[in-house]
């Protein structure tokens, strides 16, 4: 268990890098703290995997330091870091059995048969395969395999950091949300630092304290789940968090209003003036069908997801999405829409720009 | 539904009975034919039912070729597979000289093996060789006209030179199938080098070892060329393989009767063994997936 520290770190798969877009992971500078709960989100391709890889000694970065509490690794071998990863696609040693395959690392540290007889039954109870440790590995199904590479990653109990690399891809749902629950009690149990990455928004805010959100080789917003959905920092987070995603409309944004084609949007907080490109993002949940307030929006169609209905609208040339309550009737007259003020952020750039009150 | 009868189909099939009777029916009932006949000259046959078989099987002489052909079989495999696998996984993995590579490992599986049994024979020569004339000037005693064991020792690593490179490909293919995430895993478990060979890199290669065992065995059980052209099944008969033998028996002696009676227990010994390989090989396959 140990806190990690990310130095400078950037790390490009070209020998002599030019500019920023060789960098398939962009400087960055944070530390992991000791014992919590990371989940690492972003698109496929956006470098997750790259820092995962980094921290757990398969990749040497191009540059920057890796620090476990305090002590210089990043030229430390993957056997030294003492860390446990599994990866998305199952890995197991197809000669060995079961129980074999979850001893493997164990008996590579030299842990004691009481020690691994100990851990192998713990650890097969948890995964759900105390039946078939005697069977050979070799011609399980895809999910029992990776039920197997979980294991071996969860059997030492010292490790310095687990990491899961999209583990749970090819278990099917009902195991995954077993086994997501299996890997949150560990973590209660043990406080391993844990990082886990996925592109799948609720495994990432159902399992983590706290949502790392990658896009484009950068960490564009480091969170609690709820202030991911509430202030998303980068377009990409207000897109990527929430389904539908947040609604994004360019605007001209002058003091505490927003001018949308000429029709003004209260925004709650004032606003100097602003470079770059400007849009506003208004979560679908923030947003409201009104006969009488608000501007006028052209409806194209309802969906009724069951536990609400998502309303697919045109609001000035823009495809914009609202949330309204399963019971509430959507009549003729809806035509305009309301933005709840305070819930309208402001972006320059694609980047969060901080109101101050009004 | 009823069945369409058409017997002109028959003829379609025709041309390629043809062939194969030409090709291998007929030259094999033609050695079955002289394996149960004695002639003594004019084209003229006796019936001899099964003496030529009897005789062969207790004829020292073909058990001494047989002991030898299995002895060499044996080194080779012995050399050639760990040699083989030991060239593969030394070899680089992508790039410019993992092509390099491939292609000189490929050079001597593309000389012919009159060519090659050439070469060595005139490496090997003490006056001119300069494999010969170096061991020679070194006080090595080493002349393969004369001395058993120099006659095996080149014979072998002839084979050697010749061979390894197919095992070696053969293991190298089976090791770029392996993906990158059994390595990486096997870090993350501090594997040791050797637990990685003996646990990852040795059952994905299981499936291309068995090919190369079988091919080179065949290969080797049925060594011809080299052999004779470098040593002549020489000195005394110190290296005169079955097929030597076989070849001296029916062209040199001409006595045709013991050696097709000899040609087909040498077909069968082949056909047993690949039947051996082929019930161990999809024995392993079941295993893996059954148990």
């Amino acid at each position: 268990m140990a806190q990690i520290t990310l130095e400078n770190l950037a790390h490009s798969y070209l020998p002599n890098p030019r500019g920023e877009d060789d960098y398939a992971l962009k400087e960055l500078n944070h530390v992991w703290t000791d014992g919590e709960a990371y989940a690492l989100l972003g698109s496929s391709g956006c470098g997750k995997t790259t820092l995962l890889n980094i921290i757990s000694g398969l990749l040497t970065p191009s540059q920057g330091r890796i620090l476990f509490d305090g002590n210089d690794v990043t030229h430390a071998p993957t056997a030294a870091r003492n860390i446990a990863q599994v990866f998305q696609f199952p890995v197991v040693y197809d000669t060995m059995t079961v129980r074999q395959n979850l001893a493997f690392p164990l008996k590579n540290r030299g842990e004691d048969a009481a020690t691994i007889a100990r851990r192998v039954q713990e650890i097969a109870q948890m995964i759900g395969m105390e039946g078939e440790l005697d069977r050979k590995a070799q011609g399980l199904t895809a999910d029992a395999k990776q039920k197997i590479s979980l294991g071996r990653g969860m059997v030492r109990e010292d490790v310095n950091a687990l990491l899961f690399d999209e583990p749970l891809t090819v278990i099917d749902p009902h195991m995954k949300w077993e086994l997501r629950t299996q890997l949150k009690s560990l973590h209660r149990q043990f406080g391993h630092t844990m990082i886990y990455v996925t592109h799948d928004q609720t495994e990432a805010l159902t399992f983590a304290d706290k949502v790392v959100v990658m896009y484009d080789g950068r960490v564009v917003q480091i969170g609690t789940p709820e202030e991911l959905f509430e202030t998303p920092e980068h377009t990409f987070v207000g897109y990527f968090i929430g389904s539908p995603g947040m609604n994004i409309i360019p605007a001209q944004v002058e003091g505490t209003q927003a001018h949308v084609n000429g029709s003004a949007i209260d925004l709650g907080r004032g606003y100097g003036p602003l470079n770059g490109k400007v849009v506003i993002g208004v979560r679908p949940e923030h947003a409201r069908l009104s006969a009488s307030e608000g501007l006028p929006v052209r409806i194209r169609r309802v969906e009724d997801v069951g536990r609400h209905k998502i309303v697919r609208a045109e609001f000035f040339g823009n495809d914009i999405n609202i949330i309204a309550r399963e019971d509430e009737a959507i009549g003729a007259d809806m035509t305009r829409v309301v933005f709840q003020p305070g819930k309208v952020n402001v972006y320059a750039d694609d980047w969060r720009v901080k109101g101050e009150a009004a | 539904m009823e069945k369409t009868v058409n017997q002109k189909a028959w003829f379609l099939v025709l041309p390629v009975l043809v062939l194969v009777a030409f090709s291998a029916v007929i030259p094999l009932m033609t050695v079955v034919n002289y394996s149960v006949q004695d002639t003594f000259g004019n084209n003229q046959f006796f019936w001899a039912g099964l003496e030529w078989f009897s005789e062969m099987l207790h004829s020292e002489r073909m058990w001494n070729a047989l002991t030898r052909q299995l002895m060499f079989s044996a080194i080779i495999l012995a050399i050639e597979v760990p040699l083989g696998i030991f060239v593969a996984l030394n070899m680089p993995k992508r790039g410019f000289w993992a092509s390099v590579c491939l292609v000189l490992m490929a050079l001597p599986l593309l000389i012919p093996w009159n060519v090659v049994g050439t070469i060595w024979q005139i490496f090997g020569r003490v006056d001119i060789g300069l494999l010969g004339y170096t061991l020679e000037q070194l006080g090595i005693p080493y002349n393969y006209t004369q001395d058993i064991f120099a006659a095996w020792a080149t014979v072998v690593v002839m084979d050697v030179w010749h061979w390894t490179s197919l095992v070696a490909l053969l293991a190298y293919a089976g090791l770029q199938s392996i993906p990158d995430a059994y390595y990486q895993a096997a870090k993350i478990d501090q594997a040791s080098r050797w637990s990685v060979f003996r646990y990852i890199e040795l059952p994905k290669m299981q499936g291309v070892l068995m090919i190369a065992i079988l091919l080179r065995f065949m290969d080797s059980f049925m060594i011809y060329t080299e052999p004779f052209v470098v040593t002549g099944g020489g000195p005394g008969n110190a290296t005169t393989f079955l097929s030597i033998d076989l070849v001296k028996m029916a062209l040199g002696q001409f006595d045709l009767g013991p050696a097709a009676a000899f040609s087909i227990m040498y077909f069968l010994v082949i056909l047993l063994i690949c039947w051996v390989f082929y019930t161990v090989m999809t024995n392993l396959d079941k295993r893996g997936v059954v148990q």
